[in-house]
Order: structure tokens, then sequence, then C-alpha cells
């Protein structure tokens, strides 16, 4: 039987759309925001020019961040083509090299998410901002080109599946692993077209960041958007961020949901993504592989909170003669927050790498391609086959304390194994 | 003729379940979006050969979840620089799906079971597809995707429905 309640997602696509709506439903509605990146806006632009309007300039958000500062000729040729439109057109929310980052943690940060809100992203982890309340959706370059002149696009309303962390979170577990956890419990498809809902103590319990990262994998399990309830920790994240007004928002008691998942937050522990697919987890307990690098960055693991765990496993310790450790900071605000705070220079002095902000080697862009037979531990999203370089190499997903205490012990390690065996 | 009610027909070249983009496409590629140079590197790591030896008109069939992974729709227009004319799934990763209605490329949903190398003629007005030795049906599209399919694209889609603004 059907209830009238509905949730969040409905709500959301009801009020942009001006219908009624729930799942199943296809509505064209109206955007708050879209934004593309390097890679997706050239198509996006070629798209929007074929429509003979002028733009909608306050809902565009252009960030160059796949192949930036440009890695060569060929991307440096895309990426002026979106910095050139954006001057052309006088844009407002352009985010130049040294001024922006990684698109979602720019989109987040910069405050054009809010609870309520309705984004489309040229990119697949659009889904991020869910973490925020707000119903974030990734879409192609093209049709985000027709948002350009339009507004609006269509969308078929998702369901929506509820995964409910009961109790409290062991503190060596964070976003990461509950979103890997999940993942290997439905399928690298088991959320095709859902829209996620994360509910319970153990995310009540995380911060921002943490939430961020799990919203932002999501579409490792095939959906569409996430969604947060926001909460006090939302709004104060928000205070001195958000460019419009927004209020609190969430699904009713009685909303219709595709399936609940009830979970034990005490069965959850650290786990690894073994190379192959997000879905193929272990406890990081049983996974003691070689590694050859170890990369803590992109939009799922980049984030000051990232770095900062990174840096309390690093302190006074040094990283393995046969590894090298690559840290990426998220977003150039996140670069600075680490320069600031000091950790640049520990992870530096413990013999890591760091870099300004890009979506680099996470996609196999450059900054720390792997070659041949070449074995990464990495705080990404992917670990498909040759997503990082060469086909023959191999990618172990796991969160950042994970990824740095294997760089010291060059295996796969959990902090814990770090503090008992470098004294 | 529109799309929506064509009669297709075409070899096969059979694929497997969780296709992602990064195999359709590696990312290394991606800095250019013409569909010619992007059709030389389909499917390059796992299947070396498969680029040089699809025709103009061939179909592709795979298994769940094709197209899962980056939002590239590069993915898509490897597919069309192949010239390849439909791709047959059991099922399609979200973004895929919507780069392929709103990119002209038909995508449809259902299991063939016929060997590599077989030709199928699909029916797009009735949702049937037979072969010499078997048939399968698949779901037509919704009325308004079939406006999209049927404009070629969603930027001819999005012009018409700009036009009668005007």
């Amino acid at each position: 039987m059907k209830n009238n309640g509905k949730t969040a997602v409905e709500k959301v696509f009801s009020e942009k759309s001006g219908e009624d709506v729930y799942a199943g439903s296809i509505v064209e509605a109206e955007l708050d925001y879209v934004m593309v990146n390097d890679i997706t806006g050239p198509s996006a632009i070629d798209a929007f020019y074929q429509l003979d309007v002028e733009p909608k300039k306050e809902k565009i958000v252009l960030i160059p961040d796949h192949f930036v500062p440009s890695k060569d000729i060929a991307s440096a040729t895309q990426s002026k083509k979106l910095r050139d439109f954006a001057w052309k057109h006088e844009m407002p929310n352009y985010f130049e090299v040294g001024r922006g980052g990684v698109c979602h943690q720019v989109m987040m940060e910069k405050g054009f998410a809010t609870p309520g809100a309705l984004i489309a992203g040229a990119d697949s982890h659009t889904c991020t901002y869910g973490a925020l309340g707000a119903i974030s959706v990734g879409i192609g370059g093209t049709e985000a080109g027709v948002i350009f002149g339009t507004g609006r696009m269509w969308f078929k309303v998702p369901e929506t599946m509820m995964f409910r962390i009961n109790g409290e979170l062991d503190s060596s577990v964070e976003g990461k692993d509950v979103i890997l956890n999940l993942i290997s419990r439905i399928g690298v498809e088991g959320g095709r077209y859902k829209c996620l809902e994360f509910r319970g103590e153990g995310v009540e319990g995380l911060g921002v960041s943490d939430r961020m990262t799990m919203a932002n994998m999501a579409s490792e399990a095939g959906a569409k958007c996430a969604f947060m309830a926001p909460d006090k920790k939302t709004e104060d994240y928000l205070n001195s961020r958000s460019r419009k007004t927004w209020s609190f928002i969430d699904s009713d008691s009685d909303a219709n949901y595709d399936r609940i998942f009830d979970i034990d937050a005490s069965e959850l522990e650290p786990v690894v993504s073994m190379p192959g697919s997000p879905a193929d987890v272990k406890p990081v307990s049983e996974v003691n592989d070689e590694i050859d690098q170890a990369y803590i960055g992109s939009c799922t693991n980049g984030r000051i909170e990232d770095i900062r765990r990174a840096a309390q496993v690093l302190k006074g310790k040094k990283v393995h003669p046969r590894t090298r450790l690559i840290v990426v900071p998220s977003s150039q605000q996140v670069f600075e927050d680490a320069v600031s705070e000091g950790l640049v220079k520990l992870i530096a002095e413990a013999g890591g790498y760091v870099s300004g902000p890009t979506c680099g080697a996470c996609l196999g862009g450059y900054m720390g391609v792997l070659g041949p037979g070449e074995r990464c531990i990495s705080s990404t999203n992917r670990n498909f086959l040759g997503r990082m370089g060469d086909k023959d190499s191999k990618v172990y997903l796991a969160n950042p304390s994970v990824v740095a205490a294997s760089s010291i012990l060059g295996r796969i390690a959990s902090p814990r194994e770090v503090y008992e065996i470098v004294k | 003729m529109k799309l929506s009610n064509d009669l297709i027909s075409g070899k096969i070249w059979r694929l497997g379940d969780n296709v992602d983009t990064d195999q359709i496409i590696p990312a290394k590629y991606l800095v250019t979006s013409d569909p010619d140079k992007l059709a030389m590197h389909f499917m390059e790591n796992t299947h070396p050969e498969l680029a040089k030896s699809i025709g103009k008109g061939d179909i592709i069939v795979a298994g769940r979840n094709f197209g899962c992974g980056s939002s590239r729709e590069h993915a898509v227009k490897t597919i069309q620089g192949c010239g390849i004319r439909l791709v047959i799934a059991e099922s399609f990763a979200r973004i895929f799906f919507r780069n392929s209605i709103n990119l002209g490329l038909p995508v449809i949903e259902a299991k063939i079971e016929a060997p590599e190398g077989t030709v199928l003629n699909v029916d797009m007005e009735k949702g049937r597809i037979h072969w010499d030795s078997g048939e399968s049906e698949f779901q037509k599209y919704p009325p308004f995707l079939k406006k999209i399919v049927d404009s070629g694209s969603i930027i001819n889609y999005a012009k018409e429905g700009l036009i009668r603004q005007k």
C-alpha cells in the first residue's frame, strides 16, 4: 500500500517541477545550479551555443579540476575553452587554478550546496552534496550545456533506499569504511537509479566531512543521488558559506521506501576494497599486500579532516623506503589549511610528497599514474581495471588513516599495527 | 523515419557485466571529444582487437550495469565513433543511459541469448527482437523519452522547446 508521505527527494523534485510527484514520475525541473569541469565543460559549451540563447549566468558554475594545472597541450586546450567561455560571458562562478580545486569540494566549500537545493553536475560524484541535504545528480556534458541555456532538465524521480546505522561507530571506523561496507552488501548496481538515504546514530555521530565521503561513493553503487537529513553540524558547516537561504528538510515518517536496511554499527570495521571492484571488500586486518604507492586525495577523501588523520599516523614516522606517499589536498582552501596547521611540513618530513589540488591520478590523469604491475592503496573512489594508470596496475581503496599507515609499513596495514611495530 | 519506430538490423558483439566507462574509453584519452579519435581506443584494455573488428551498423550486446562509473559522455561518443548502431544490455548505469538518450544513441534493455556474430532484427516500434534461432522483447521508451529520442538529441529537443516559448 502506498502512503501519502514523501521522501526528501520526492519533496525536492515536487518543489522544483511545480508538480506533486512521487518516485517513478518523469519531470522537467528547475535547477539551482549546474556545474561542469574541464573534461565535461567543452561539450557543454558546444551544446549551449547551438541553442542560441543567453546563458543563465547565476546558475552556472565552472570548475576546472581533472587535468589542471594542465598536464599537456591537449588538456590545456580543453581548460582554455572553459576559461575563454567564462571570460567572454563574464561568468560570476568560475574558479581558476589557485582559487578552486576539485569541483565537488568547491561546490560545498563555497556554499553552492544547501539543503533542499537541486543541483546537476557533469561529473558522476555530484551526488556528494547529499551529505548537506541537497539533491545533486550526475549528468552528461551535453545536457549540462542545455541547462546553461534553459535552467531546466528532465529527471526521473528516484525511489529511496534507507540505510539506518544503529548505534555508535568505533573510533577507527571512518565514513569511507561505512560506505565501502554498504556497497559490498548491495553490490555495484545495488543502488542503481536510487536515492540512498543514510540515517541513524552512526551517521549523526559522524562529522560533515565523513558524511561527504559516504554520499560521494553512492555513485559506486549506481545511485542517482544521496540524502542525509541536515542537523546542527550541517548548519554549522553552512553558516559562513551558504549563498542562499535554506531550511531544514527531511523525509516524512510515512514516506514510501524501496528498501530499508538496518545495520548494527558494532559490525562495521575498517576495510579495504580489493583491486577490480569497490564492492570487493575485506577487513584491513585480513590484507597485507605490498604496495608501491599510497595516495591521499580526491573528492572522496582529500579534505582537511582526512589530511589531519593521515598526519596523525605519520607523525614522527617515515614513509617506507620502497613506497611513495602522495598527498593531494582537494581544494586550495584545504591546501592553505594544511600549510597553516603544519601538516604539509609534517608529511614532507616523513618523506611524503604534497601537491596543490587536482583530480590528477585518481582517474589516471597525471601526478601519480601507476606503471605496469604497480600497486597503490588509495583514499579515492574507484579501483576499476587500469583506473589509475597501466592496465596491469592495481588499486586498493581505503580510508586515509589506513593509507597513511600502509605507506609507513610498505604494505597494507592499519594505524594500530604501525603503533605496535614502529615505536 | 523516427528512431522510435525504426527497424534496426546488425551483427552483434558480446560484452560482459559491469563494463565501466574506464574500460569503454580510458581517462587518458579524454583530452579530445572527437568520436573518430576516441573510437580507436574503444575497450582497448580488455578487448584490444575489438575497435578494429567492429563494423558500421553493428550492435553491442552486454550484460548488467553497462556503462557504470564516470559521467564521461566520451563513452557514448566512442561507441558512436565506432559506427555502432545500437547497444542492448540487461541493464544500464544511469548516467550512461541518460547520455545515450541525450546524444541520440539508441539503447534498450533486453536479455539476448545468441552467440557473437548473430544478426539481430530489432523493431523499435513493437519492442521486439528476433534472430535466426530466437526472439526477445523489450520495454519501449516512455512518451517523454520518445520525444527526445525522436528529436535526435537533447539539443534538438531543447531547441524545439525554446522555439515554442518564443
